[in-house]
């Protein structure tokens, strides 16, 4: 991975930790494990409340009828992928 | 538009529609006419297995609403549980031996025999007659979580669930001319409500989607003719209006499942330049009343319901109430009006997460009954704070399971409750401070958790 790729999974790790308060430090993400359901146990609130944050801070809004909501949370990393190509800002 | 019926006929038809090309559905930005979607209820009642029980799970709102139609002229009854992890379905399937699932997805995800839902079917411009459905028929059984574990049905006449949507939707001004986006689930008791029978039995149109994100929301709701209505959740609402989107004009907004804020109510008018009616009602019952939130903190019900004081309790019944129901929360009748009253929050045992409810008694059963657990106990979250009443708080848990680990309970856990309700954090302990007759009064319970939270580093989250 470039080292600009895992500054920003380090950064969206950090943006999904404060997002939902969680309480343990953004490198205790595993990015391969699932975030949604088993793995990090986020629901369908967690994810709303994450994507509200990264539309903040990347500037595009996460849709789930053009693209599969459920890989785009499969993990950090895939979560960080979508982030890097549709980021705006 | 049908007036809510005071006194119940034998039968109800199936729909409200006036005839056979009035638009009952928008799916891709296609218009369903009534004939098509009467002419795919008699095709999947055909096909249906033998079961008498169905666990209806198709996402795509379309589906689930003539997989139900379908289901209710055949004589079936929908079962809706309050989730529908492993726990909770086996229970179904020992309360309905027959149940079986239908699914839109190859996979049910549940450990049930799989009807796969049929598309695309064929349909003709042959004239079809609505049916007329006996009001007695029982079409829906609904569940709470009751204290023993054990999930506690409500059954649901087809007459008394037509004359409750029909109230609602009397009341709210929604006719023929409608059509209507649910950001809820139609499995959850308020989007059944309000995003499918209701439309059915105002004439009014419904949105097939489920849409989730705020420009989801945003691009359902522009593909639709005007008058439109959002029926959504105070969360919605909030990442809506937060989501640095531009809604799109509406012409009704519902929201439902847990208290609307002032503030937010004032800034949705204007965001989708149109009101905002809260609904008011619980599994039990039933939707049953209904505020514009900016005109008063007052709740109207609906045509025929009542609030009667007992003691401490308030009870609802008349309307489309089948028995008079306690209802859970802190109420108080305004100038003694049976028809009118405030809301003061809910009773201390009633747990609600993002519009999903059960009980404490209910999760510290369900935590007690896992192997190893010795002891353990939810604990609501503080009201306090600064966060909005649409802001999610989660439940904490204290727990003694020396042979467990935090993942091995979780997932126990998680094969249980809805995970809405798993404990963020979950705390570990050596014992629980029981009282000497093994009580643990709440208050001792959270004085408990705030010492260890303020010591302790090591927390699950979840």
């Amino acid at each position: 991975m470039s080292a600009t790729k895992q500054e920003l999974q380090n950064e969206v790790a950090a943006l999904v930790v404060s997002a939902l308060n969680l309480d343990i430090g953004p490198d205790e993400i595993l990015p391969d494990a699932p975030l949604y359901g088993e793995g990090l146990g986020l629901d369908s609130i967690d994810i709303l409340e994450v994507a509200l944050a990264v539309s903040k801070r990347y500037g595009f809004q996460l849709r789930a009828d053009n693209a599969d909501n459920v890989h785009i949370f499969s993990s950090l990393a895939s979560l960080t992928q979508h982030i890097a190509e549709h980021r705006v800002k | 538009m049908p007036t809510p019926p005071l006194t119940l006929p034998p039968t109800l038809p199936l729909i409200a529609h006036r005839d056979l090309d009035a638009v009952i559905a928008w799916r891709g930005g296609v218009p369903v006419g009534a004939r098509q979607f009467l002419q795919e209820v008699g095709q999947v009642a055909e096909q249906l297995p033998p079961g008498r029980h169905v666990l209806n799970l198709c996402g795509d709102r379309y589906r689930f609403t003539v997989a139900l139609m379908a289901s209710i002229v055949s004589g079936r009854v929908s079962l809706l549980p309050s989730a529908h992890t492993p726990e909770m379905v086996g229970q179904m399937r020992r309360i309905a031996p027959d149940l079986f699932c239908i699914s839109d997805q190859d996979k049910g995800g549940v450990d049930l025999p799989v009807f796969r839902y049929p598309e695309p079917m064929a349909w003709s411009m042959d004239a079809v007659s609505i049916p007329q459905i006996d009001c007695d028929q029982v079409v829906v059984q609904v569940f709470t979580s009751g204290s023993t574990g054990m999930p506690l049905p409500h059954a649901k006449r087809w007459g008394n669930l037509v004359r409750n949507v029909r109230a609602e939707a009397a009341l709210l001004g929604i006719g023929a001319r409608h059509a209507v986006v649910g950001t809820v689930p139609a499995q959850h008791m308020y989007g059944l409500e309000s995003t499918v029978l209701m439309p059915l039995q105002s004439g009014a149109a419904l949105h097939t989607g489920h849409p989730f994100y705020p420009a989801d929301i945003c691009a359902a709701l522009d593909a639709l003719p005007r008058p439109r209505v959002l029926v959504t959740t105070p969360y919605h609402l909030r990442a809506l209006l937060a989501g640095q989107v531009a809604p799109p004009a509406a012409d009704l907004l519902l929201s439902a499942t847990a208290p609307l804020s002032g503030d937010l109510a004032a800034a949705a008018e204007a965001a989708f330049s149109c009101p905002l009616h809260e609904i008011y009602g619980c599994t039990e019952t039933g939707q049953l009343a209904t505020r514009r939130t900016t005109a008063g903190a007052a709740w109207q019900t609906f045509a025929g319901v009542r609030l009667r004081r007992e003691g401490d309790a308030v009870w609802a019944e008349g309307g489309h109430i089948e028995v008079a129901t306690r209802l859970n929360d802190e109420i108080e009748l305004v100038d003694a009006n049976p028809t009118r009253f405030l809301l003061h929050g809910r009773h201390a045992d009633l747990v609600n997460i993002a519009g999903k409810r059960t009980s404490l008694a209910y999760l510290n059963q369900q935590l007690n009954a896992i192997p190893g657990v010795l002891d353990g106990i939810f604990l609501q979250p503080d009201d306090g704070g600064d966060g909005a009443p649409e802001s999610v708080r989660r439940l904490s848990a204290l727990v003694v399971a020396p042979e467990l680990t935090p993942a091995a309970l979780m997932q126990a856990l998680r094969e249980r409750i809805d995970p809405i309700f798993l404990p963020r954090p979950l705390l570990f302990v050596d014992a629980l401070p029981r009282n000497a007759t093994g009580k643990l009064p709440s208050q001792a319970a959270r004085a408990f958790l705030a010492s260890l939270l303020a010591q302790t580093t090591h927390r699950i989250p979840a």
